[in-house]
């Protein structure tokens, strides 16, 4: 079924592959451009969350980790000037993205979205979350404490 | 002195007056005991100018940052004379067209208005649905308040959903990972530009269609015109019909301005990324079914679960061949009353189910 193709369907062909080339090359750079670049400088993934006596044992905080919420907890009977009595993970629940909070009377990680239970490990106790809050490191250097994502 | 005979020649000449005249003349709509429901798409209409009048109102002040949205509004809402009236119009007319609108599709669908050849009509309405939803969404996080805030992270969170494209949505929506200032002006471009523009055109597609297609006579009407039981009968649409259309607009416009005044639209506090969720959150009241059903059946399940409902819901005239054929049609009456029912009872439920 090798037919001929008429000069003018061949010119069409190429005009036609010529438009939907440059279609192309005109949405690349528009798909590109509507997600921004990644922020410079944050690959520094450690902030300095807290300073040392703001948190009592027992007592949770939320802090600004790069452009979300993260929370430190220092444990019940924790020494505040110790960094492995503190934790330290990401406040973003991993089923709807709700802001978790700590709560002092079950010790535990809770989101009052849905009812999500997370121990201080991070892990999932109960509710809909799907996944374990993603942990950080804690460290006090003089006054202050930080806190760095493990994975940078 | 002026002759405005000679005007309206010049004029005639150039537009073609009479032409328009004769068309206006001539148009009807139909008139039986279920043309009330005729009112509604007149009704939606109205709203959404009214949203494009005082959105341009309220951008006169607006400012769409994180640093500065929260105190531009709570500027309208106290400094600005009448910016609490622009923007509780605004904030209660985008509730109530969505209302119509979500009204207007379930009336055209149990009197199978969609039937042949209405079916593009259908299919452009549908999508001005979502994109009404799109409004309310979009708008919804502009004051920059703390349950805007949270609502938008759960919601652009399911674009995580979408199969292969999900993170690359998420970050489209979001202008970035998390929902920051970035988000806002988004958003806001979205709100004041994108779908503005989009819904102007398909509303105009829209109501083309209906024009070009006339009014549909439900089924049951139709076949009593057939069998002699009842007279087919219409009113001229200038000025009988539209006399009543207006007076439904500036009923509607009289609630609301009542509504602006004795409840003014609430603004609460400033959206602050350090304060954990309230308990209890839930979207705006349109996606409230939705986001119900999500508690009883997994994320996966939900999502494409909708996903698939909507296009279905979509594509049902194609299959509704008894309709089509002028007959009556009780399974599709069914599952309209059952969508109807569905979304009614989840949205309640939504409301009154005590939260763990
Ligand atoms: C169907 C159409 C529309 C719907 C459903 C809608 C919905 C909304 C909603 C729910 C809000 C938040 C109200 C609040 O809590 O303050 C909002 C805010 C806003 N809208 Fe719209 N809107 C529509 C059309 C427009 C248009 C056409 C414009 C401008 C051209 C506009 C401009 C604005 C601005 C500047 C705000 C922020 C001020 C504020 O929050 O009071 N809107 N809109
Ligand atoms: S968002 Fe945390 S439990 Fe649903």
């Amino acid at each position: 079924m090798d037919e001929k193709i008429p000069r003018r369907d061949a010119i069409n062909y190429l005009l036609g592959a010529g438009l939907v080339a440059l279609g192309g090359a005109t949405l690349y750079p528009v798909i590109r451009y509507m997600i921004p670049p990644k922020a410079s400088g944050s690959g520094t993934a450690s902030v300095s969350a807290a300073k040392v006596g703001d948190l009592k044992p027992n007592e949770g905080l939320i802090f600004k980790f790069g452009d979300a919420p993260a929370i430190l907890v220092l444990r019940p009977g924790g020494d505040p000037y110790t960094a492995s009595d503190y934790v330290a993970m990401t406040a973003v629940c991993t089923h709807l993205n709700c802001t978790v909070q700590y709560r002092t009377d079950l010790k535990e990680i809770w989101c009052a979205c849905h009812n999500g239970h997370f121990d201080l490990q991070g892990r999932v106790m109960s509710g809909p979350p799907p996944a374990p809050l993603d942990m950080y490191r804690v460290a006090i250097k003089g006054n202050e404490i930080f806190v760095t994502s493990e994975k940078a | 002195m002026v002759d405005k005979k000679k005007i309206y020649n010049w004029f005639d000449e150039r537009v073609d007056l009479k032409n328009i005249e004769k068309f206006l003349e001539h148009k009807t709509v139909p008139y039986h005991k279920h043309s009330i429901w005729y009112y509604l798409g007149g009704m939606s209409l109205f709203l959404f100018v009214l949203q494009v009048l005082t959105g341009i109102l309220l951008l006169l002040y607006y400012k769409p940052t994180a640093e500065s949205a929260y105190e531009s509004v709570q500027y309208i809402m106290t400094e600005v004379p009448f910016g609490w009236l622009v923007r509780s119009i605004h904030s209660y007319a985008a509730n109530l067209f969505i209302g119509m609108v979500f009204v207007h599709m379930f009336s055209v669908f149990l009197m199978k208005a969609y039937r042949r050849p209405r079916e593009l009509t259908w299919v452009s309405g549908a999508f001005l649905l979502f994109l009404a939803m799109g409004f309310g969404f979009s708008g919804y996080l502009l004051p920059w308040n703390q349950l805007a805030y949270l609502a938008t992270n759960v919601g652009t969170n399911f674009a995580t959903m979408v199969p292969f494209i999900g993170e690359w949505l998420l970050e489209f929506l979001r202008g970035g990972k998390e929902v920051t200032g970035a988000t806002l002006t988004r958003f806001f471009g979205f709100h004041v530009a994108v779908l503005p523009g989009i819904t102007t055109l398909l509303l105009a597609i829209h109501v083309l269609f209906v024009q070009r297609l006339g009014m549909s006579v439900p089924v049951s009407i139709e076949r009593q015109i057939k069998q002699g039981k009842a007279k087919r009968l219409s009113i001229p649409f200038v000025p009988n019909y539209l006399y009543r259309d207006m007076l439904g607009w500036v009923l509607a416009m009289g609630v609301i301005v009542l509504l602006s005044s004795l409840f003014p639209w609430e603004l609460g506090d400033k959206a602050d990324i350090l304060k954990p969720a309230p308990p209890h959150i839930r979207p705006e009241w349109f996606f409230v079914f939705m986001y119900q059903t999500l508690k009883y059946v997994p994320k996966v399940i939900g999502v494409f679960g909708f996903a698939i409902a909507g296009l279905i819901w979509i594509l049902l005239p194609f299959f509704d061949k008894k309709s089509n054929r002028g007959e009556p049609n009780r399974l599709y009456t069914i599952i309209g009353v059952f969508v109807i029912a569905y979304i009614i009872i989840l949205t309640i439920i939504g409301y009154v189910a005590p939260g763990e």
